[in-house]
């Protein structure tokens, strides 16, 4: 066990963790902050996406012991983004969600893509959602979400 | 599953009732026989259920209304479509419903089916008029309340937006009246409003737990949290029914964190369980063991032997399901005008995006569980079974699931199971039971591998004539409660559904089946014996077509008959919808589809191109008749999302495959679903318009695309595709 400090949405938390332990099941199990989710463990869903320093990052294979003193922000925090805003209100507004389950790491993946791209086409959309496992395959209303939300920013 | 359900109920003559009786797993468990076909004909056909409406609705004194929800909400919206139901009935204010999950009780247990789960697409079918009396019920009692206070008479009152208003200008809110109503005796006949009068029903109604799930404040089963939890991971044997011979488990012990390591006893075999204070910890550990694992006498599947012998038996007549007109006619068919058609379907894995998961806690002479499950009635059972309760004494939380698609329905609870197991061991503690990914992947109840072998003979028409089909998969419920509703003359339902009932019009035809049994649980998959049957019809029916030198949509109306009324109007409604296929760009082709299944009556064109040698799908415009729109936001979801979900089947990394007995993949990076980059740009659902009874929505979208892909492909590439999963093209 070793103790960290975190810088999680603009707080600092102190946790006691072993090294290895992947920073999904820090922010779930100690931090109790849940909207981050499990899916597979190996970076090949996207549900557990959160923000290292404003990158997608897929936190269930980036160990505490890597994570210093990087800005994490999670599916918590990322309201208080006027990206991270307006992007939630797309995915509201487009009735987007289904079991939901998904939708934490859709959202963290998709107000990455508004930052770096004003107005995202199809394909960009493709390349920056692309890790992002849907098994409801809500993809339809993602791609319109995500075209509505850069229109509010716009 | 649903028809399958009612079939035969009237048959049975037994009482209603739990029958214990063991089975060979270890000798330790005991199973559960529970009558479904006493309890479905119980449901539908005993004396009327009293639905009390405070199980339903509670009119609380801040002004919101609380409608409790018999159904898990995995995503297909029941959530906010059942509360539409009972809200307008009720004229209460759609912006005070608060909507919860019902606990495990008989009052929530499916009005048809007699049990408390989701399947079959019955969410809404089922329950429609259940919740419709539900609220009116409720108003009735708010009406009766006013009246009472008012001393007038009820029919002096009307109501709107969660108010009475009475004679002279009198008006109050139900909350205001909630207390009083309550009073009020259940009223046994309550008349409800004509289609034009809904304000909720057939709105497109947002969903109400969209906030939650796009802030992470939503929380599935995965995400429980209870004073004192320890996370339990089990580790299974490699090959389905294997045995723990002997287990080290010092290193794993090692480490910090880990309470206890013990073998525990599977639904078929063991395994050992590893329990700690957190999930990264019992992971770990569990990946330390050093487990010595009893094989002998289990059969090793092996994808490439099982489908020699699934070709072999596919080529000898099966049990029969349907035998209609002359067995002799196709030999009198020019070899010329007939076809032979060989497919297979791989098994599939469900894989929803929220790991399989189970929380118990056992007290002794009580226990309490929270699981997103698919199938309450029997999970409850079965808990309490392990734990040597009744049934009551289990406190049963429905929590949200994160995705299912029939994997949370499984009739031996296998998971609950496992979780019941070792909260036995650790009294008063609960115990949260996590399957990881590569344990769902491994871990079996796949959608059922199928070799279809087909001979078609063509009439000088053009149409079928005579047409031989036998299908071999195993049975998704021999040796269980289900079968004697589901298994016909030998034929499992589930493995012909959607061929031996197909609606066209074909003179001489025989379809026959073989179950044979494998060593690899299976399962229904979304839309279960339809997925692998559609596909099957669709396509042979669209060569058919292309034979005929026919449009695929005007052959298609041509060979149904005149009763598929829903599968007429669906076709006419994408013919109508779909003239972008008269104006495609090079490389671009058209594929059609049709099927009905659960009720509901399906049409699908799709554009698609070839890109990196795989289907492209720009566009897919989907047709639907469900009877009457509930919701047709939701409807829409569940099309667009469901179509998704369909194709699973067609990518490259679709398929469970065995070597050696074992499971080949593991994860997503080996067995790979739809991603967006494989769904369809754009999706336009189109809804017949109709005040029929309503049907499912969550089942019928999934067959019709792989097939209208293929339809496609074979425009753009000349060749049929029979082999699944699609190899590149």
């Amino acid at each position: 066990m070793a103790t960290y400090q975190l810088n999680v949405n603009g707080q600092t938390k102190k946790v006691d963790a072993d090294p290895s332990t992947p920073l999904l099941w820090v922010l779930r199990e100690e931090l109790k902050m849940t909207g981050t989710k499990y899916g597979c463990g190996i970076s090949a869903c996207g549900a557990c996406t959160v923000h290292l320093n404003g990158v997608a990052t897929r936190s269930c294979i980036v160990p505490v012991s890597l994570i210093g003193n990087q800005k994490i922000t999670t599916i918590e925090g990322i309201g208080s983004d006027p990206i991270g805003r307006a992007v939630q209100s797309a995915w509201v507004e487009k009735d987007v969600v289904q079991c939901g389950y998904c939708q934490s790491g859709q959202i963290m993946s998709a107000v990455a893509l508004l930052k770096a791209t004003t107005k995202p086409t199809d394909t960009n959309i493709e390349e920056s959602m692309g890790g992002n496992l849907c098994r409801c395959a809500t993809y339809v209303r993602i791609r319109e979400a995500i075209k509505r939300a850069a229109e509010q920013l716009a | 599953m649903q028809a399958a359900l009612k079939c035969e109920t009237d048959r049975i003559n037994r009482r209603s009732f739990l029958r214990v009786s063991s089975v060979a797993a270890g000798g330790l468990f005991v199973s559960l026989y529970l009558d479904l076909p006493v309890l479905a004909r119980e449901a539908t056909q005993g004396p009327p259920k009293v639905y009390p409406p405070d199980a339903f609705v509670h009119v609380r004194s801040d002004g919101k209304i609380l409608i409790t929800v018999n159904r898990l909400e995995f995503g297909q919206g029941v959530q906010t479509s059942l509360p539409m139901i009972l809200a307008d009935e009720m004229d209460a204010n759609w912006s005070q419903i608060v909507s919860e999950l019902a606990p495990a009780a008989d009052v929530y247990k499916d009005p048809v089916f007699g049990i408390q789960m989701v399947g079959g697409s019955g969410s809404i079918a089922h329950s429609f008029t259940q919740y419709r009396e539900l609220g009116a019920k409720t108003r009735a009692m708010l009406i009766a309340a006013a009246a009472e206070r008012w001393k007038v008479s009820p029919d002096q009152c009307r109501t709107e937006n969660s108010v009475v208003y009475g004679p002279g200008g009198k008006s109050a809110r139900y909350a205001e009246l909630a207390e009083r109503a309550a009073r009020q005796p259940v009223p046994e006949k309550v008349s409800l409003k004509n289609p034009s009068e809904f304000r909720l029903i057939g709105k497109k109604v947002p969903r109400l737990d969209s906030a939650a799930k796009c802030d992470g404040s939503q929380k599935f089963g995965l995400d429980l949290d209870l004073p004192g939890m320890k996370i339990a991971v089990v580790a299974h044997p490699p090959v389905f029914g294997g045995r723990v011979k002997s287990f080290d488990d010092k290193e794993a012990r090692r480490l910090e964190g880990v309470k206890d390591i013990f073998e525990i006893p599977l639904v078929n075999g063991s395994g050992v369980a590893v329990v700690a204070d957190r999930f990264w910890a019992a992971k770990q550990a569990r990946d330390l063991l050093q487990i010595d694992w009893d094989l002998s006498g289990l059969e090793l599947p092996d994808t490439s032997q099982l489908w020699t012998r699934y070709k072999e038996l596919a080529r000898t007549p099966g049990n029969v399901a349907v035998a209609r007109g002359d067995d002799k006619a196709m030999s009198r068919i020019p070899v010329a005008r007939r076809i032979v058609a060989e497919y297979d379907f791989p098994y599939l894995a469900h894989t929803p995006m929220e790991p399989l998961n189970a929380t118990v806690r056992f007290e002794g002479n009580k226990a309490e569980a929270w699981v997103p499950s698919q199938f309450q009635t029997m999970d409850q059972m079965t808990i309490a079974q392990v734990l040597g309760l009744k049934p009551e004494q289990v406190t049963f939380h429905t929590e949200y699931a994160g995705g299912g698609f029939g994997r949370r329905a499984v009739i031996d609870s296998h998971v609950p199971r496992e979780a019941a197991t070792i909260a036995k061991r650790l009294r008063g503690t609960p115990i949260k039971l996590v399957w990881t990914r590569e344990d769902d992947v491994r871990g079996g109840y796949y959608r059922p591998m199928h070799a279809h072998r087909v001979e078609i003979g063509i009439g000088g028409d053009g149409m079928p004539a005579a047409w031989r089909h036998v299908v071999v998969g195993q049975s998704l419920v021999a040796g269980t409660p289900f079968a004697v509703m589901m298994i016909k003359n030998g034929v499992d339902q589930t493995t012909v559904e959607g061929t031996s009932d197909t609606s066209y019009e074909i003179p001489n035809f025989h379809v026959s089946a073989h179950n044979p049994t494998v060593n690899v649980p299976v399962l229904w998959w979304r839309s279960v014996g339809h997925t692998h049957n559609a596909f099957v019809m669709e396509t042979l029916i669209d060569e058919l077509a292309a034979r005929a030198k026919m449009d695929p949509i005007a052959y298609r109306r041509k060979l149904l008959k005149p009763e598929a009324k829903k599968l007429i109007a669906v076709l006419d409604l994408l013919d109508q919808q779909s003239a972008w296929r008269n104006s495609l760009p090079k490389g671009h082709a058209a594929g059609i589809a049709c099927h009905e299944c659960f009720g509901t009556g399906v049409a699908c064109a799709v554009d698609v191109s070839i890109e990196n040698s795989r289907p492209k799908i720009h566009r897919a415009t989907i047709a639907v008749d469900c009877g009457l729109a509930v919701n047709p936001l939701t409807i829409e979801s569940q099309f667009q999302g469901g179509i998704g979900f369909g194709l699973t089947q067609l990518m490259a990394g679709g398929a469970i495959t065995f070597k050696d007995g074992r499971v080949v993949q593991r994860n997503f990076d080996g067995y790979t679903p739809p991603y967006i980059v494989d769904a369809p740009v754009t999706v336009d659902v189109h809804v017949v318009p109709s005040n029929e009874a309503p049907t499912g929505c969550g089942e019928p979208p999934v067959p019709v695309i792989s097939p209208a892909v293929v339809n496609a492909l074979a425009k753009l590439t000349g060749k049929r595709y029979r082999s699944l999963p699609l190899a590149n093209v």
